[in-house]
């Protein structure tokens, strides 16, 4: 069969999965108890077996089958979670994406053959089976430990509800609502066993709700199970309707069918239950080596401890929430369920055509409204202007279309924080917010890189060695923010630590040390001057070269991209405090509004968002200050750009004694271009201006505009 | 001569001053009459500048002037050859469109055996056909050139 075509599909989704588990296994190390995250894992790379399975990538498909077979482990509590566990499945992680990056280049798995990895997979699975035998002596030791860790054990024959589920028995009982244990095996010969069950549950789910299935409904969907399998359901019929529903299905050998005692529902009495049952595990185990014992033996005391806490825990729910019987049971049988968003996956070439379709409307509706020399009616009139409002809405719903939330960037981020501390040995809390914020997706695509850097940045200069924060009396772990939020028509992203911040003294020492500039000339400059260098080109002011960054690619590069995209981005910092980075980036970039001005006989457009304002200023109240030609704006002296002369235009006479002075912030400093005449605002749609003339100085693209000319649109920042 | 330079041997004749040109028909995409131009400024040497092609910004190059023939004779003649280079779309302004002509492989003669300038490598070859001499050109290293 040809898989080519679902190749993409594969890639995508492996991508997706991989950072999911990613997620997961971060939130798994912080909660090593927590059974749902766990599954949720284990979901996933059953999936991920399947797919690389499917698509006939065996190592992926071998890979992926040891993490899962470890996960079993874990979910069976057999292998216990440390970080040095999750390191392991971290590097599993990483070899599969080493493989799918193979697949992406070329189309198979590659040379990489994860050997390590796999050995590493295979040792922990072969040395825990050793424990189990250990410890499968001490039988009741593995039954507490099943009670807590696994309420809701699969493999095992024991079958006790937990206390969730307990409850919703007991409620239901106070409703006069019967609850049974209801367990089918199917006849030997059976051969389509999930589809079986699958009539069973449904049948089942007719008369009743289910609250509990042994194997779970994954694992019988899946056909992981023998001949038989149980259920709790909870239902207004009896049993004998029950019964008699079951054996109306063919291939069912036997229907057992318990009512299900209300009993055991005060919190107390489970404590204690399980308190004696670890006793008498304690007991039971003297036979046992000493030296297991006494380990499984304080093992138990911790179990105890934690599942004293989660039964007041569970006190508290059931105090605080009332639960109808309806709840209690859709959310005991929807706990599980999978989210299905509505969603649509749609290739970004198809969103880029449309894209350019929206544009095209937006050029003509412009040229619908200059159009001169037709008589105007109101009617008409009415008909352009609706047309404006309806470009606009499409636009704004194309443009909504292509944003994407920056939590795809953000998400590999706590990992690779992770993997820094344990590397630099500092501890770093990494804390994010405004995950929602959305962005352009060519934004998204293009931001990861510098925040990657900054990110790094802060991690290993930023932040201080424990020891030395201890020192200076800051708390031992270092944190560092991620922030996102919209601010106008710009998203803002923000890098903040704690750590050491930027030492002026120190910059500024550098400065002088590489000769970009003298002592005088530095103390001339502020200190937001002075932290702009910190962008200038190969600077770098870390001591020492580290593997995490400082390698010579400095803040530059940041900036550079930065600008690509159309943003800005500048520093805060306070020695000794810590240090913050303000990205600001344009919600768009294929459409914005712009000034049309006239210079000569050409027409150029600029920015809207980077004009403060436009003055009239007489020729003689131009300065000049070192040859270089001011004008002084409310006790402001701001610089004076002749734009034709810039921009090589063809020189027209003319005796004006005032000239248009367009005043535009470039980055944070104020400048003033003198423009011939002012043609108007318009929304302008943003092309390219191909390969050859991409990165012409000055020029940040070109725009058609209603009369089908070209308007060269000008690079404010890079005007000099 | 490299045959595998050439992928089929239709070229478009074009005149600039008095001589022919041709480049292979494969990979132009259109011809256009003179648009009006948007200039560019701070553009690379010969690039006139841009024009608008239902929508597409274009640059386009003064193939006189590249090739270091003087500027072109402005007439109503005067076109723009448009073709496509992997992703990258160029227009040529020549003096004149003049034919479409098929020349057969043995009528291409390899250059280094006329000339020994250092323009050579953008000239795939002169071609001879019926008493014309057709100077063809490589428009991938023609590009490329600064």
């Amino acid at each position: 069969m040809d898989m080519s075509q679902y190749i993409e599909i594969f890639i995508e989704e492996t991508k997706e999965h991989v950072q999911n588990l990613n997620q997961s296994l971060l939130q798994l190390e912080k909660n090593p108890g927590d059974m749902v995250i766990l599954n949720e894992i284990f979901r996933v790379a059953h999936t991920l077996k399947g797919m690389a399975g499917t698509m006939g990538f065996t190592k992926m498909a071998a890979l992926t089958h040891d993490m899962e077979d470890i996960l079993q482990s874990i979910r069976s509590g057999e292998i216990k979670i440390s970080t040095k566990l999750v390191d392991i499945l971290f590097k599993c992680l990483d070899a599969i994406e080493t493989y799918l990056n193979a697949i992406i280049s070329s189309g198979n798995e590659g040379d990489f053959t994860g050997e390590e990895v796999v050995n590493t997979l295979k040792k922990i699975i072969k040395e825990k089976k050793i424990d189990i035998d250990i410890e499968s002596q001490s039988e009741s030791a593995k039954e507490v430990k099943n009670v807590v860790i696994q309420p809701e054990s699969g493999s095992t024959s024991e079958f006790a509800p937990d206390i969730y589920e307990q409850n919703v028995i007991n409620k239901a009982k106070e409703m006069g609502i019967n609850s049974y244990k209801i367990t089918i095996v199917l006849s030997k010969g059976c051969v389509l066993k999930a589809a079986r069950a699958f009539i069973v549950f449904q049948t089942l789910e007719r008369y009743s709700e289910i609250i509990k299935s042994v194997p779970h409904v994954e694992d019988i969907e899946d056909e992981k199970f023998e001949q038989e399998f149980t259920v709790v359901v909870v239902t207004k019929e009896n049993e004998q309707l029950l019964e008699k529903e079951l054996y109306s299905i063919s291939e069912i050998d036997t229907v057992i069918i318990k009512s299900m005692p209300a009993t055991s529902a005060d919190n107390g009495q489970v404590k204690k239950e399980v308190t004696k049952k670890a006793e008498t595990g304690v007991k039971n185990n003297k036979e046992v080596v000493e030296e297991v014992t006494k380990e499984v033996a304080t093992e138990e005391d911790d179990l105890i401890k934690r599942n004293m806490e989660m039964l007041s825990e569970y006190e508290a729910d059931i105090e605080n929430t009332p639960i109808t019987i309806k709840s209690a049971v859709s959310a005991a049988t929807n706990a599980k369920g999978v989210k299905t968003g509505k969603t649509v996956r749609v290739d970004i070439d198809r969103l880029d055509a449309l894209m350019n379709l929206v544009s095209e409307l937006i050029i003509i509706k412009t040229r619908l409204e200059g159009i001169e020399g037709i008589h105007r009616t109101q009617n008409y009139n009415e008909a352009v202007e609706y047309l404006e409002r309806i470009t606009t809405n499409l636009h704004d719903a194309v443009m909504k279309v292509r944003m994407v939330p920056v939590e795809v960037v953000f998400n590999r981020f706590p990992r690779m924080i992770r993997d820094l501390s344990r590397e630099t040995g500092k501890e770093i809390n990494l804390i994010m917010s405004g995950e929602e914020t959305e962005l352009d997706r060519t934004v998204i695509d293009e931001i990861g890189d510098p925040l990657i850097h900054l990110l790094r940045n802060s991690a290993d200069h930023g932040i201080e060695t424990p020891e030395k924060r201890k020192q200076i009396g800051k708390a031992l772990a270092g944190s560092i923010f991620l922030r996102s939020y919209q601010e106008g028509n710009n998203v803002a992203i923000e890098v903040e630590d704690d750590g050491a911040g930027i030492n002026i003294e120190k910059t500024k020492k550098k400065i002088i040390e590489k000769g970009i500039m003298t002592k005088d000339e530095l103390n001339a400059l502020s200190k937001k001057e002075i932290m702009d260098i910190l962008f200038k080109p190969s600077f770098s002011t870390a001591d020492k070269v580290t593997d995490i960054s400082g390698r010579g690619v400095g803040l530059d590069v940041v900036k550079t991209k930065i600008e690509a995209l159309g943003g800005v981005i500048e520093v805060e910092t306070e020695h000794g405090k810590g240090c913050k980075f303000i990205i600001r980036l344009p919600l768009t970039l294929a459409i914005i509004q712009a000034l049309l001005v006239l210079i000569g006989e050409e027409k150029f457009a600029v920015p809207l968002s980077s004009i403060r304002e436009i003055i009239n200023i007489d020729l003689k109240d131009i300065k000049l200050v070192q040859k270089q030609e001011v004008i002084i704006l409310r006790e402001h002296v701001i610089p004076i750009i002749r734009l034709d002369q810039v921009l090589e235009v063809p020189k027209t006479e003319n005796d004006l004694t005032q000239v248009t002075v367009v005043v535009v912030k470039k980055g944070e400093k104020l400048s003033g271009i003198v423009v011939d005449s002012l043609i108007g605002q318009q929304e302008i749609v943003i092309k390219s201006l191909g390969k050859l003339l991409v990165g012409t100085k000055c020029i940040a693209g070109a725009t058609i505009l209603g009369n089908g000319q070209v308007a060269l649109i000008i690079d404010v920042n890079a005007l000099a | 001569m490299e045959g595998q330079a050439i992928t089929s041997n239709q070229f478009v004749i074009f005149r600039m001053k008095n001589e022919e040109y041709g480049i292979d028909i494969q990979k132009v995409t259109t011809i256009e009459k003179l648009l009006a131009i948007t200039r560019v400024p701070h553009a690379p040497e010969a690039v006139r500048g841009v024009i608008n092609l239902r929508g597409e910004i274009i640059a386009v190059v003064e193939l006189a002037e590249k090739l270091h023939l003087g500027n072109f004779t402005k007439s109503d003649d005067n076109r723009i050859i448009i073709f496509k280079i992997e992703d990258l779309s160029v227009g040529f302004i020549v003096d004149e469109v003049v034919e479409v002509l098929t020349i057969p492989e043995e009528n291409i003669e390899n250059i280094t055996q006329v000339s020994n300038d250092v323009a050579i490598d953008y000239i795939l070859g002169i071609g001879k056909i019926r008493g014309k001499i057709v100077t063809l050109l490589n428009l991938d290293k023609l590009v490329v050139l600064k």
